[in-house]
C-alpha cells in the first residue's frame, strides 16, 4: 500500500500531524525503538519560524470532552537553530522528512523557503498558514486572495514539493484550497485545530490558557474535519493529507473514503506514541 | 541512536497490565500491578495511566488524556501507585478494582539523582507528593544510607500518608498530628542542625516553592519533583512546561519532573494552575 505524495514514496498512508510528535525527545524516552518501529510513513516537523520562539506561558493545555485545547505558541529554535541542531537528528529517520514552517508575511516565508532549499535531507515543505494560537498567519490562511498573494511571491523560492496546511477557521475552506491549487501548491493538509476558548473555572470570564485562546483537537473535531475534507476533495485535484481526531484505522478509512490520499495522526499520539503504527496496521490489513 | 542520558527508558507504546492489589489508606488508594514487559523504574520517574476500559464519560465527559502518576514502589515486575481523587481522571482510576486492566506508558521522566557520599539525604514531602519520596527512601535505605523524612499534610485524615515512609517527622496545617505548621519549618530546623544535606522534595507547588527558596538562600541543594498537567508525558505536546531561570520554558515530562531548585525561575509558581 505504498503511496506517492508529490513524488515522495511513502510505505503507507499514515503520517503525523505537525507538532504532535517530537523525535528527539522520543529517542531519549524510548531509545532505539523509535527509529526501529517508527510509527509514521513520513515525519512532519513542528512549525519552524525565522526567529526562535519561547512559546506561550503556561497553562498550555485544557482537557475537554473527547479532546483538548492547546495554546503552545510554536516554541522552536528558529530556522538557523533547526538546521544546525535538529536537522542532523531528523535526517537519520528511516522515513522522509517534511519540514513545517510559518512566517508572518511573504518576506519571512520566502526567507524560510530559501534557508531550507539547499538541504537535501528535507523532502518537502509544509506551510502553516493556519495556526490559531498566534497573531500571525491567521488572516493569510483564512482568505483565498491573501493566500494567493503570498504563494505568488514565495512559490518560486523552493523546488521542493509544497504542502499548504489549511486553517479550518475560515468561511469556506474549499475556496482557500482552490486558491492554493491555483497558486502552485503541490498538496494541501487539513484540518488544523479549531479556534477555542477555555474558561478558567475559578475566574469567571477569564481565559484559562496562558496564551489566551487556543486550538481544539481530538475526537471532538473529527466530524468537522471529515466535512472539510469532503468539501476540499470536491473542489481540487491536489493530493490531500487529512487529519482531525483520527484515533483508529476505521477513522482513517473514513478520511480516505472522503478523498484523502494520506491521513495524519495527531492528538491520539499523545495518548499512545505508537497510535500511528496501529492506524497504519489497521489500514493495511 | 538514543541520546543515552542515563534515564531508565520505556518500552515504545502503551501496554495493558492487570491490577492485582488494592489498598485503601485514608484518602489514598494504592494499587499494584504486574508489569513484566517494563523495566524497573528509578525513584522520581512516573507513568501515564488510563483505565483500559471506560476512559471518558465521567464528570464533564472527561477524562480524555492519560494521567501522570509517580511510581510509589517497584521491583520483581511489580509496580504500585498511589492516588488521591482530585478530578475526573483520578476518580476513574480510583474506580478500578482487582482484575481490571490498567493501560500504562513508562517509566517516564528523569528521576532523582543519588546524593554524594557523606551528605545526608532529607526527604521533604507534602500530601500525595509522598509517593516518589517513599521510593527514593527505600532506595537510599537499601544503599545503607540514613534518611531523614519530613512530611506535611493538611490534617489528621491525610497524615496517615506518613505510613508510606517509616520514621517520618510529621507536620499538619491544623496541628492535629505532629508539628502544627508547614513541613518547611521542620526542614529549616533540620538544616540548622546539620546543613550538610541534600533535599529531595515533592508536594504541592507552594510547598515546592518554599523548598526552592530555602535551597537558594541556604545553598543546600534540593531536587524538586514537579507535577504538571500533561497530555503525552514523553515530550511531544510541549504542554507541561515550567519557567526556568533563564526565562525559557522547560518540559516537565522529559527535562523533569525532577529539577534542581536553583534552575527554576523565581516566579515559576505564578503561572502554575491545575485544571
Amino acid at each position: 500500500m505504498t503511496v506517492d505524495l508529490c513524488g515522495i514514496e511513502l510505505a503507507h498512508p499514515v503520517i503525523n500531524g505537525s507538532g504532535t510528535f517530537d523525535v528527539i525527545a522520543a529517542r531519549r524516552v524510548f531509545g532505539a525503538a523509535v527509529d526501529e518501529n517508527f510509527p509514521f510513513a513520513a515525519f512532519v516537523s513542528k512549525t519552524i519560524t525565522l526567529e526562535p520562539r519561547l512559546g506561550n506561558p503556561p497553562p498550555r493545555l485544557f482537557e475537554t470532552p473527547a479532546g483538548l485545547i492547546n495554546s503552545i505558541g510554536l516554541p522552536n529554535r528558529g530556522v538557523a537553530g533547526y538546521l544546525e541542531h535538529d536537522l542532523p537528528g531528523l535526517a537519520t529517520l528511516p522515513v522522509p522528512l517534511i519540514t513545517n514552517v510559518m512566517g508572518s508575511n511573504a518576506d519571512e516565508v520566502g526567507q524560510l523557503f530559501e534557508a531550507l532549499e539547499p538541504r537535501g535531507e528535507i523532502a518537502a515543505i509544509e506551510l502553516n498558514v493556519s495556526c490559531p494560537n498566534v497573531k500571525t498567519g491567521l488572516d493569510i490562511g483564512a482568505d483565498p486572495a491573501e493566500l494567493s498573494k503570498l504563494l505568488a511571491v514565495v512559490r518560486g523560492k523552493t523546488s521542493k514539493p509544497l504542502i499548504v496546511k489549511l486553517t479550518p477557521n475560515t468561511a469556506n475552506v474549499a475556496l482557500v484550497a482552490s486558491a492554493a491549487e491555483a497558486s502552485g501548491a503541490d498538496a494541501v493538509s487539513l484540518i488544523n485545530t479549531l479556534r477555542a476558548f477555555a474558561a478558567d473555572p475559578r475566574r469567571p470570564g477569564k481565559a484559562w490558557l496562558g496564551g489566551g485562546t487556543g486550538g481544539q483537537s481530538g475526537p471532538a473535531i473529527r466530524s468537522v474535519a471529515l466535512a472539510q475534507t469532503s468539501a476540499v476533495a470536491a473542489a481540487i485535484e491536489l493530493p490531500i493529507i487529512a487529519m482531525g481526531g483520527i484515533a483508529t484505522a476505521a477513522h482513517g478509512r473514513q478520511f480516505l473514503d472522503a478523498g484523502a490520499l494520506i491521513v495524519a495522526v495527531g492528538t491520539e499520539s499523545f495518548r499512545d506514541p505508537i497510535a500511528g503504527a496501529k492506524v497504519a496496521a489497521g489500514l493495511l490489513s | 541512536m538514543s541520546e543515552g542520558d542515563g534515564r531508565v527508558q520505556a518500552p515504545f507504546g502503551t501496554r495493558d497490565v492487570t491490577i492485582d492489589g488494592i489498598e485503601e489508606l485514608g484518602p489514598y488508594r494504592v494499587f499494584s500491578c504486574t508489569d513484566a514487559a517494563g523495566p524497573v523504574p528509578s525513584a522520581g520517574q512516573f507513568y501515564m495511566l488510563t483505565g483500559a476500559e471506560r476512559w471518558g464519560g465521567g464528570a464533564d465527559e472527561r477524562p480524555y488524556l492519560p494521567r501522570a502518576v509517580s511510581v510509589l514502589a517497584a521491583g520483581d515486575d511489580q509496580l504500585s501507585f498511589v492516588i488521591e481523587v482530585v478530578g475526573p481522571g483520578t476518580e476513574r482510576l480510583a474506580e478500578l478494582v482487582d482484575g481490571d486492566r490498567l493501560r500504562l506508558l513508562g517509566p517516564l521522566g528523569n528521576g532523582f539523582s543519588s546524593p554524594g557520599t557523606g551528605i545526608r539525604p532529607i526527604l521533604c514531602g507534602g500530601g500525595i507528593g509522598v509517593a516518589p519520596l517513599a521510593m527514593m527512601g527505600q532506595q537510599l535505605l537499601a544503599e545503607g544510607r540514613e534518611v531523614t523524612s519530613l512530611l506535611g499534610f493538611r490534617d489528621a485524615e491525610h497524615a496517615v500518608g506518613a505510613e508510606f515512609i517509616a520514621g517520618s517527622q510529621v507536620a499538619t496545617d491544623d496541628g492535629s498530628v505532629g508539628h502544627g505548621g508547614f513541613v518547611t519549618e521542620l526542614l529549616l530546623a533540620e538544616l540548622e542542625r546539620d546543613p550538610s544535606a541534600v533535599v529531595y522534595s515533592c508536594g504541592p507547588p507552594e510547598m515546592l516553592d518554599a523548598v526552592r527558596a530555602i535551597s537558594v538562600a541556604s545553598g543546600v541543594p534540593a531536587q524538586l519533583a514537579l507535577e504538571a498537567p500533561m497530555a503525552c508525558g514523553y515530550g511531544a505536546c510541549y504542554g507541561c512546561v515550567v519557567k526556568v531561570a533563564d526565562g525559557s520554558f522547560r518540559r516537565t515530562c522529559v527535562d523533569g519532573p525532577v529539577v534542581v531548585a536553583e534552575e527554576l525561575a523565581v516566579d515559576w509558581l505564578a503561572a502554575e494552575r491545575s485544571q
